[in-house]
């Protein structure tokens, strides 16, 4: 194999001179345009799109960009898109779950009953809410993998069946108070990181982008496998620890960064975890992609739709409670109206493909800020809500569309 | 019981009997009282003509498709198949005629799917290096194993379906056809490779149109017609013999048309000086 060539031996994964390589910083903004022209978007889309509207609003309303409203946002974004990471799941395995906004409500009005009402401690009454969406999901996962139905149909039956479930254990009052003041309820409006933790996690953020990629690469290194380079891993850690420093010196002129929306981030941060360094995201992935040849490599096939489902169910419901921490109550219009598409659209919006195989937890961070952002745009500007909805069902019309396009142009450049 | 199956083969052992395997697909009858044997170090193939079973054979020893009738023996035990899953853990690797690979992912981790490092931290450096060292073994020429396999050709996907079949030392190899997409070089290093697996003790079977391969490597020529056993030939077996045992009949299209070039080169023949 080798010893044709003169010279040191090439590595191991260099050695087929088909390939370019590109190296140094310039070399990786070139072979970024590259990979943006070839139809491997990743983030680009909605970064840009974010770009824009943020740029329109803000020049429509100067409170838009202020720190007041951005916290605002981060607060609304945090509920949502907590809903939307369970989209994300579910849409990895190719499959949808059309009642995560019912399965919310439901939650909120579980919380409601049993910490109100019923007088259980507060903590006990979440995990309960959380624990009857993993059961909705379970019972969507049985009637998959059991009896062939489609998740469309049986998660449409489960967005009325579920809605009614919310309506009866509210029974005639139809909304419950949760007290103000009470930890949950402060959590879902009024608690923020102390300054000094914003900063610490921030710079703590780049450091440990920075360690693990310079791990990955002296493994690499000795492994005689082609690897970063410390400049360009230390740029990148900068770039990061500027950009979120920046942002959370912003944030905190204001109230400052809600725990809430740190503990959305947590979780995108863990999922983006599960689906790319773990067994269990590899699997969901090649379910997504081709369930057959999934099948045939040995995976049980079965158990990974099932967790998909019910970790989709319990992540709506998690975000059922939050919600219910942010209005303070639960009621019976919970969950119904927009937020079922609202946490759909986030995830596509932020770019997880609607087919299954591709996509990632960061896709509902960004997705729903964009979502959130137009909704606030427009609020600050008194318009109503009729124009917001034909706004975000065009951004999710474009979104899909450069979805298509991106795929159509990834497989005339052989990277589908 | 597990012991004796996960234990070394031993030469010469019978690694696979199949005794009267039928399998239906509604009305058609895809197998019908299948009988086949393979010893360890040895190398059958299977050959056939188009929509004679073999695929479907190879299927039910995947533990993809079940069987309607007939006993499987595996190193000694009886066994039952009931998912893929089953016919890995017994080491039977299987390349599938329609490869089975998932677009959507890498090569490295088409290579590893199922059978991951690390479950909780995915040791990506390590699995790397191990399909380098795969794809070299068949001299493939893969320019990047961070490809989606969307992005490989024909041959390419072979490859890596191949090398997927070799990570886990198995006790016995399916392959079906296993060479149909491969270049010239790609070819002999296939060959090669199952000469190299036959001699380490594993047993191998291998469907193939091209008699000339399978003359190159075979140990047994075992013929399946319409789903039923048409004889077992040695690779010494003339090709009039072979072609007779696929097609049923020796008046066939494939004598006719070598009939057919003799005569027309004979006269030439004569014509020279
Ligand atoms: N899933 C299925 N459902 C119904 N019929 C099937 C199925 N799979 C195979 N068959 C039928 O079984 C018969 C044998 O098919 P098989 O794929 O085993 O042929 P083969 O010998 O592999 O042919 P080839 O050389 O073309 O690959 C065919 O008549 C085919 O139509
Ligand atoms: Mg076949």
């Amino acid at each position: 194999m080798s010893g044709d060539k003169e010279g040191p031996a090439p590595l191991l994964d260099r050695a087929d001179e088909r390939v370019t390589h590109e190296t140094g910083i310039g070399g990786a903004i070139r072979a970024f345009f590259d990979r943006v022209r070839s139809g491997e978007l990743g983030a680009l889309p909605v970064v840009v799109g974010l770009a824009i509207i943020w740029t329109v609003f803000q020049s429509l309303n100067s409170v838009f960009l202020s720190s007041n409203n951005l916290v605002n946002l981060l607060f609304d974004s945090s509920t949502v898109g907590i809903i939307s990471l369970g989209i994300v799941c579910i849409l990895m395995v190719g499959e949808i779950d059309l009642s995560v906004g019912s399965v919310s409500g439901f939650a909120s009005a579980v919380v409601g009953v049993l910490w109100v009402n019923e007088g259980l401690p507060v903590w006990l009454a979440i995990i309960a809410a959380v624990a009857a969406g993993g059961l909705i999901g379970s019972l969507y996962a049985l009637l998959f993998n059991r009896f062939g139905m489609p998740s469309f149909v049986s998660t449409l039956s489960g967005l009325l069946a579920v809605l009614g479930l919310q309506l009866y254990i509210l029974g005639q009052s139809g909304s419950i108070n949760l007290p103000y003041g009470s930890a949950m309820v402060n959590f879902g409006q009024s608690l923020f990181m102390p300054h000094v933790v914003a900063y610490a996690i921030a710079a703590l953020a780049g450091i440990l982008a920075f360690v693990t990629g310079y791990r990955t690469a002296t493994r690499r290194q000795a492994a005689g496998l082609s690897s970063q380079s410390l400049n360009k891993l230390l740029f990148r850690a900068i770039i990061v620890v500027v950009v979120l420093e920046a942002l959370a010196i912003y944030l905190n002129q204001d109230r400052g960064v809600p725990w809430m929306f740190g503990l959305f981030v947590g979780l995108v941060v863990a999922l983006n975890y599960a689906l790319t360094r773990t067994t269990w995201g590899r699997w969901v992935t090649a379910v997504g992609g081709n369930r057959e040849a999934a099948r045939r490599a040995g995976i049980n096939v079965r158990l990974i739709y099932s967790s998909a489902f019910i970790l989709c169910s319990m992540l709506a419901a998690l975000g059922g409670v939050l919600a219910s921490a942010r209005l303070a109550s639960a009621s019976q219009q919970a969950g119904t109206g927009d937020v079922n598409l609202d946490a759909i659209a986030a995830a596509v919006i932020g770019g997880t493909s609607l087919f299954g195989g591709r996509g990632s937890a960061y896709s509902a961070l960004l997705g729903i800020i964009v979502i959130q952002s137009i909704a606030s745009g427009l609020t600050l500007l008194d318009l109503s809500s009729s124009l917001r909805y034909m706004i975000t069902g065009g951004v999710l019309a474009i979104a899909v569309i450069v979805d298509s396009l991106a795929r159509r142009s990834r497989v005339s450049h052989g990277r589908a | 019981m597990m012991d004796k199956v996960q234990a070394p083969v031993a030469a010469g052992e019978l690694v696979l009997s199949l005794r009267g395997i039928s399998k239906h697909f509604g009305a058609v009858s895809a197998l019908t009282e299948i009988d086949l044997d393979v010893q360890a170090g040895e190398v059958v193939a299977l050959v056939g003509d188009n929509g004679a079973g073999k695929s479907t054979l190879i299927k039910i020893l995947a533990g993809v498709h079940q069987a309607s009738a007939g006993t499987m023996t595996f190193r000694g035990q009886t066994v039952t198949l009931a998912d893929p899953s089953a016919s890995l853990a017994l080491g039977i690797a299987t390349v599938f005629q329609d490869l089975a690979l998932c677009e959507n992912l890498d090569v490295v981790a088409n290579i590893f799917l199922g059978k991951e490092l690390h479950p909780l931290q995915l040791d990506e450096v390590a699995m790397e290096m191990r399909a380098w060292t795969l794809l070299r073994e068949l001299s493939a020429r893969i320019p990047s194993v961070r490809q989606p396999v969307n992005a490989l050709s024909g041959g390419q996907r072979q490859t890596v379906a191949i090398a997927r079949s070799l990570l886990l030392e198995p006790k016995l190899i399916l392959l079906d056809e296993p060479t149909a997409a491969l270049g010239v070089a790609q070819t002999a290093e296939v060959l090669d490779l199952i000469e190299r697996v036959r001699d380490r003790g594993l047993g191998v079977v291998m469907i193939s149109h091209n008699m000339e391969d399978v003359r190159a490597v075979a140990d047994r020529i075992v013929v399946l017609r319409l789903g039923r056993n048409n004889g077992v030939f040695y690779p010494d077996a003339s090709n009039q013999e072979l072609v007779s045992a696929i097609t049923g009949a020796s008046d066939n299209a494939v004598s006719r048309r070598s009939g057919r070039r003799r005569a027309q080169t004979a006269p030439a023949q004569e014509a020279q000086p």
